[in-house]
């Protein structure tokens, strides 16, 4: 069993440049920020070393960090344009019984992450999740597919903080 | 002219008396034999994370009722909990204790509906009426309890909206002693039945390195023999105080991890909540359900992930704060989701009538898959 | 209006108005398309189980749109699947009803406001003949909308629908 500071500096001392940095700043659980480009690398790493063992991805959530600016267009209607969006990873071993909290932030504009759909399985599904919702690109997976929202949805990704709800969707009202 | 054979796509939902709900399942089939399963879900997405961001965190229990609405109890549990892990409040006992029983009668709800249909899903319709008058017991507690049958807005973050009836703990032992013989009555109808086991018994096994690496959790893990319960492992609110077993699945009649594993595991954990629920019963302190409630709740900057163990399995909450009134995100890890995934693996080479079997098995909730 | 009410003297022979006749046939006989949409199908199958028992008004589910009378819509519609509802409703044959049964295929219910997915209300896409209110609603609740259907279909007419 580890706690995060340590696997954070097992971790620097494995990928260096990769591992970005630490944030305890956070009351309840410390993040340890990964480039998002390397994250399939480092999820492999998590899972085989013998003393991380980390074989359970519990959850992997999209978020919209909403830190870009804010613009308002002639008609009124919000926008972010830059910023970062976010995908974090809940990971647990089941065997050593210890947690940790992966982050990794992408541009708004081009959000691109490397899919660990082959490290743990269970972020197929979750991942599809993540690019329904937010647009996020994930690298290399099998299968990137909307997975919630209807195939042909068109009015963009739904938990994006600026997202506008169209009128209609195959002639039926969509606002109350 | 010569015979030509060739594969055929069968589609089945999302209208379909089987799917336990919208779920749509597209088979890839050859003559019976499956060769893959596609699920496509989303026919029930009712936009929990988009709501979450827009109420205030009390406003969003209600909520979290919708999920899993077999097991609403459970739901308001992890959402509570997470927020007071953000807002690092301490709860009173009496809270504690009633939130446990609860949260212990809705698993046994919920797995009476999970027996019921998966046994009406393959044929035994009997089982299903027994099961629903059992049912119908434990929701006349919740209802005199709180006022609702289904989705109760019970738990509230600090507190619980309403105490229990003057009455609970004797209708609560009560229900205990009707329950325990209905088990034996259960094993006896369905769990036994020949018919049955020729139906589940060495169908969809699942094996352990394959539960784990898909994130399987609750009976769909313990079915294949991993003893992992939230409640054990890391332990929440006051479960690290009560004496209980983790059954898991031992291949009595068939090999360790099938579609009867699955189902024998509810039937033994219902068994361990009566044990917890014993316990817990006569040791409610006294106290009031509403001194720990803040006024104003509003968690510090910062980040949760408070997962607890619901009847389908791990039920995870991931609440990022802003500081703000309401949730900047909420995301739901949600146990029925993460259990679909292997349907795929678990009907390959398996016959289209199994398909049935082995989705009752899984025992999804297309209220938490979609969200 | 009892369809007993005139009665030859010797108890052999029922007169009738063909209308009442067929009338108290397809109400005491309302099938209804076995179909659960969500949290309001829980209380849909409690309400089909022991407890509550709604074979004895002669709803027995039928698992095919082809030999269903009735639908009950029970739960949230989502965009997703409004289109295939219009197609179960466009496959059941004449005379059809339809009971929406909760707030949420009613209006949207909870979901009305923040729910970029979600229909509000059933009866933007197919016409409903019964609400029942709740969210969910009681069995008790859906019986009495059950009760409001028959009460609907005992005043029609064969010459033109009403329900």
């Amino acid at each position: 069993m580890k706690n995060p500071e340590e696997i954070f500096e097992q971790l620097k001392a494995e990928f260096g440049d990769v591992v970005l940095g630490i944030d305890k700043e956070t009351p309840t659980e410390p993040l340890i920020s990964i480039d998002p480009l390397k994250m399939n690398k480092v999820g492999a790493f998590l899972r085989d070393s013998d003393d991380l063992k980390f074989d359970s991805l519990m959850v992997l959530s999209g978020v919209d960090d909403a830190n870009g600016a804010k613009i308002k267009d002639a008609d009124g209607v919000d926008s972010i344009s830059g910023g970062t969006l976010s995908v974090y990873y809940h990971l647990h071993s089941i065997n050593l019984k210890h947690k940790i909290t992966l982050r990794v932030s992408t541009s708004r504009e081009n959000p691109q992450v490397e899919s660990v759909y082959n490290v743990w399985r269970t972020s197929d599904w979750h991942e599809r999740e993540a690019y329904d919702m937010f647009g996020i690109i994930f690298l290399n997976h099998h299968d990137l597919r909307r997975i919630l929202m209807p195939y042909d949805w068109e009015a963009g990704y739904p938990l994006r903080k600026d997202y506008k709800n169209p009128e209609f969707y195959k002639g039926m009202k969509v606002p109350y | 002219m010569p015979l030509k054979t060739e594969t055929m796509i069968l589609n089945m939902g999302p209208q379909h008396p089987s799917t336990h709900g919208v779920l749509r399942l597209e088979l890839d089939i050859e003559g019976e034999l499956i060769l893959s399963v596609k699920p496509h879900i989303g026919y029930l997405h009712r936009c929990f994370e988009k709501h979450a961001e827009a109420m205030t965190y009390p406003q969003v229990i209600p909520y979290t009722d919708r999920l899993d609405y077999l097991a609403a109890m459970g739901n308001n549990f992890g959402y509570v909990v997470a927020v007071e892990k953000l807002l690092g409040i301490q709860i009173p006992e009496r809270v504690e204790y009633i939130r446990v029983i609860m949260a212990e009668l809705q698993r046994i709800a919920s797995h009476l509906v999970a027996i019921a249909t998966n046994g009406a899903d393959i044929g035994a319709l009997t089982p299903f009426l027994y099961l629903f008058r059992d049912r119908e017991y434990i929701l006349s507690l919740f209802e005199m309890t709180c006022g609702a049958r289904m989705l109760y807005n019970y738990m509230w973050i600090g507190g619980l909206s309403h105490d229990i009836h003057p009455d609970f703990v004797r209708k609560t032992k009560e229900f205990i002693n009707h329950f325990r013989p209905t088990v034996v009555e259960l094993n006896n109808l369905l769990t036994f039945n020949k018919i049955f086991i020729e139906r589940t018994a060495n169908i969809g096994i699942l094996p352990i390195d394959t539960a784990i690496n898909f994130g399987a959790s609750g009976p769909v893990l313990r079915g294949s023999g991993l003893p992992f319960d939230v409640r054990k492992e890391d332990p929440y609110s006051i479960y690290n105080r009560f004496d209980f077993e983790i059954p898991t699945g031992i291949g009595l009649v068939g090999t360790v991890g099938d579609c009867w594993d699955r189902y024998y595991v509810r039937v033994l954990e219902m068994e361990q909540s009566v044990r917890i629920i014993e316990q817990a019963i006569d040791n409610i302190p006294e106290g009031n359900v509403q001194s720990a409630i803040p006024k104003r709740i509003k968690p510090p900057k910062g980040t949760a992930y408070a997962r607890v163990e619901n009847p389908r399995g791990e039920l995870g909450f991931f609440i990022i704060s802003d500081g703000n009134l309401n949730p900047f995100r909420v995301k739901v890890r949600a146990p029925s989701f993460v259990n679909l995934e292997v349907m795929g693996e678990l009907c390959k080479g398996h016959l289209v009538a199994d398909v049935i079997a082995i989705l009752g098995s899984l025992d999804i909730v297309l209220g938490e898959i979609d969200r | 209006m009892g369809l007993l009410d005139k009665e030859f003297s010797d108890g052999n022979i029922v007169i009738a108005k063909v209308d009442d006749l067929m009338n108290w046939a397809r109400l005491s006989s309302i099938w209804q398309l076995g179909f659960g949409l969500a949290c309001c199908a829980i209380e849909m199958m409690a309400t089909s189980a022991s407890h509550y028992d709604f074979d004895r008004f002669g709803v027995i589910p039928r698992n095919t749109p082809r030999q269903a009378d009735a639908i009950i819509i029970s739960g949230t519609v989502t965009l997703k699947m409004a289109t295939r509802i219009k197609r179960l409703y466009e496959q059941m044959p004449d005379p059809k009803y339809i009971i929406s049964m909760g707030s949420c295929a009613n209006c949207g219910g909870p979901y009305w406001e923040h729910g970029y997915h979600v229909l509000k209300g059933i009866d933007r896409v197919i016409p409903v003949d019964v609400y029942v209110p709740g969210c969910p609603p009681r069995p008790e609740a859906l019986l009495e909308g059950l009760l409001k259907l028959q009460e609907k279909i005992r005043n029609e007419s064969l010459r033109k629908k009403i329900a």
